[in-house]
């Protein structure tokens, strides 16, 4: 059976869905944060740094190069893999997919 | 038709408040006309739409929660619900319009990861 790529669009200030997906996810499965949920990956707040943190004792977490530009952010939490387009249609086709709305 | 898929819906949000629950319970029933393996997952403040005795008449919009009593017409018989939503609310079964089957943090991950679609609402 394939991994559920989770996806969530969200920044952690405004709904929780990073604290839904990191208790209803299979360990192992991997998260990308897109559109305002890159604003969270920002190296700074000691909130997100726990958070995601956390989440990446047992997920690889991911997050969109263009989205993050977009916002401004230029340094990620340490452990996050920055990705691009090219590689979101990768993960993508390597996964299936979750996309919390 | 090719074999079925597994498609899970997960609601998550309170009714009424946005669209969301309204356009996820529609998008079940237009897939369930497609005789895939649909199942529902209840989550969070999902849980609400299921509340008993909604009465929408003063807000003008329709009272969509009889709807999911009929959902079993549509061979849609697979409901879950997180019991620690439930908990938390206040809520138990017997406050629901229909009886999802209780599922809990480990059992959750496991059904989710199991569905070929997964369409959270």
């Amino acid at each position: 059976m394939r991994n559920m790529l989770h996806i969530i669009n969200r920044s952690p200030f405004y709904t929780k869905t990073v604290d839904t997906v990191l208790k209803f996810s299979k360990k192992g499965s991997p998260i990308l944060l897109i559109e305002d949920a890159a604003a969270a990956a920002a190296a700074g707040s000691a909130l997100c740094e726990a958070k995601l943190g956390n989440i990446m004792r047992d997920h690889p977490i991911y997050a969109l190069k263009e989205d993050l530009e977009a916002r401004g952010v230029h340094k990620v939490i340490e452990g996050i893999k920055v990705i691009d387009y090219a590689g979101f249609v990768e993960l993508v086709e390597k996964y299936n997919t979750c996309s919390w709305a | 038709m090719g074999k079925s898929k597994k498609i899970m819906f997960i609601m998550r949000k309170a009714p009424y408040g946005t669209i969301y629950p309204f356009e996820g319970l529609e998008s079940v029933l237009i897939m369930g006309a497609y005789e895939q393996d649909i199942s529902l997952l209840f989550i969070d403040d999902g849980v609400y739409t299921l509340r008993k005795g909604m009465d929408t008449s003063a807000l003008g919009i329709k009272n969509f929660s009889p709807t999911f009593k009929a959902l079993e017409g549509y061979d849609i018989n697979k409901l879950y619900i997180d019991k620690d939503s439930l908990d938390i609310r206040g809520m138990t079964l017997d406050d629901l319009v229909v009886q999802p089957e209780l599922v809990d943090e480990e059992m959750i991950p496991e059904l989710i990861e199991e569905q070929d679609v997964v369409i959270p609402f």
